[in-house]
């Protein structure tokens, strides 16, 4: 555990403290985890929008001669399929069936890649990527100079064309352009995000951050915008059913049991893929599942699961009450053969075995 | 933060209403704020009598689960139903309708070892 003096700040701390943010060390720097309250800021990103920092996160730049050839063979999805202006969703696979890290890969232009990762896994990661890079492929860790502004929400596209002549609408999911915003210019807008509920990601240099952090407030005022923290950011996340590094996902889950088959393409070569084309073909003994709660009680991570009989089916990774759904839901790893839907399943809360059922992820319908 | 006179007080954030020989237990609006929105408050001591320091209530916010002791040795004689509906009325009137468990104490001298109100605030440098 870290003192507070060691952990790192980032450009918007004060911001967030002089608006009495709850502020909590996560991933070794000091984030706001809520301002006017969990479920006040989760209802404002479904039903407005809301603004989360999470400068927290690593950049690697990636260029020159090589990049893709690097990127291809670290990485589990098929970034040969990326043209410019495009993003990917892909995981780092390790060497023993696990995962070192899930990430977005951005195409800048031809040859210039740009890498986002889990603020707890920066070093790990570059550690990881420089040991394929063989062939001695430029790598920039630009993590400390960029700013990230996560805006989400149904109406988190009107408040941001107020401050931009890029033409947003214009920006599909999964894409991304660069252009002057609020006065400041190459920012990368970035149709992406963690919530489910629809917005853009931003990123820039540090500089910038508190007259972008304050500009897009102010622009929002009169749509509902508030302030969000990591607090929501995980009810939200796990609402859409989307893996959080960590708790659903680790060095010893493989992106075949985690549901991440979908960017595990075999058409290609990459760390670790020939074991696990083997798994896939001899069958999977454990899956992630979502489940929702019969009877009442919270999931949290690490709660083991059992059957009817008491005998140990699995582990809860991620659990929370909802608060658009108004109840009880959770993610985790069961055996094969209790991960069908509607699979009853019990989660043990305080040595109590407590009915569930295998859910549809994601758990909201839209 | 409210913190009313008339309240007893633990070093856990719960506060204690005594009224003779019955004592009315919940959180501290310090407490309900540090937790969060909550939303489930597991009681399944109704009934029992509860030693001092053992759990009583289990309290579940949306992002942490947090349990509660008892500040006073009792048998808990009655859990509040309107929490188990509503749990956010522990956020929004943790003196009033949040209150958690009436008990009846077994040695009523316990109460002796509980805080005042500015023994409290001080504690949370109030």
């Amino acid at each position: 555990m870290e003192t507070a003096s060691q952990l790192k700040h980032t450009a918007l701390s004060e911001k967030h403290i002089s608006l009495g943010a709850k502020m909590v060390p996560f991933a070794g720097y000091l984030m706001p985890v809520s301002y006017s309250g969990l479920n006040d800021e989760h209802h404002a990103v479904r039903n407005a929008a809301g603004i989360f920092d999470v400068s927290h996160m690593g950049e690697f730049k990636i260029s020159g001669a090589g990049a893709l050839d690097l990127i291809q063979r670290v990485t589990s999805n098929d970034a040969s399929k990326l043209t410019e202006g495009k993003v990917q969703y892909s995981c780092l696979p390790n060497d023993k069936d696990g995962i070192v890290d899930d990430l977005l890969v951005y195409q800048i232009k031809a040859d210039e890649y740009l890498l986002v990762v889990n603020a707890s896994n920066i070093e790990k990661d570059w550690n990881w990527i420089s040991k394929f890079n063989s062939d001695g492929v430029k790598m920039e860790n630009v993590s400390d100079d960029v700013s990230l502004l996560a805006v989400q929400g149904p109406k988190a596209l009107t408040i941001l064309q107020s401050l931009t002549e890029v033409d947003l609408s214009l920006i599909p999911y999964y894409t991304f352009k660069i252009g002057k915003f609020s006065g400041i210019d190459n920012v990368i807008i970035s149709n992406t995000g963690y919530t489910g509920a629809g917005g853009f990601e931003l990123y820039f240099p540090n500089e910038a951050a508190n007259k972008l952090w304050d500009d897009i407030l102010k622009a929002g005022n009169t749509e509902g915008l508030k302030p969000a923290g990591l607090g929501c950011r995980d009810t939200l996340r796990l609402e859409m059913g989307f893996c959080l590094y960590g708790n659903d996902i680790n060095d010893s889950t493989s992106p075949l049991e985690a549901g991440l088959g979908w960017i595990t393409k075999f058409t290609k070569k990459f760390t670790n893929s020939e074991n696990l084309l083997q798994q896939k073909e001899k069958g999977l003994t454990r899956k992630l599942v979502g489940f929702e709660m019969i009877e009442r009680g919270i999931p949290r991570h690490d709660y083991p699961i059992v059957d009817a009989s008491g005998n140990t089916i699995g582990v809860v990774t991620s659990g929370t009450q909802s608060p658009t759904l108004n109840r009880a839901i959770g993610m985790g790893y069961v055996k094969t053969e209790f991960s069908a839907l509607h699979s009853e399943i019990f989660v043990v809360i305080r040595d109590k075995p407590i009915k569930a059922r295998v859910a549809k992820i994601p758990f909201l319908n839209k | 933060m409210n913190f009313p006179d008339n309240l007893k007080y633990t070093k856990d954030h719960e506060w204690v209403r005594v009224e003779g020989n019955i004592a009315f237990i919940g959180i501290t609006d310090f407490a309900q704020k540090e937790l969060g929105d909550i939303v489930y408050v597991d009681i399944n001591t109704i009934g029992e009598q509860v030693e001092k320091e053992a759990v009583f209530v289990t309290v579940e916010a949306v992002k942490t689960v947090s349990d509660l002791f008892m500040p006073i040795a009792g048998t808990v004689l009655e859990a509040n139903s309107k929490i188990d509906s509503n749990p956010e009325v522990v956020n929004n009137d943790p003196y009033g309708e949040g209150w958690m468990i009436k008990a009846e104490l077994t040695n009523p001298s316990d109460v002796d070892g509980l805080i005042d109100v500015q023994a409290y605030k001080a504690l949370i440098g109030q």
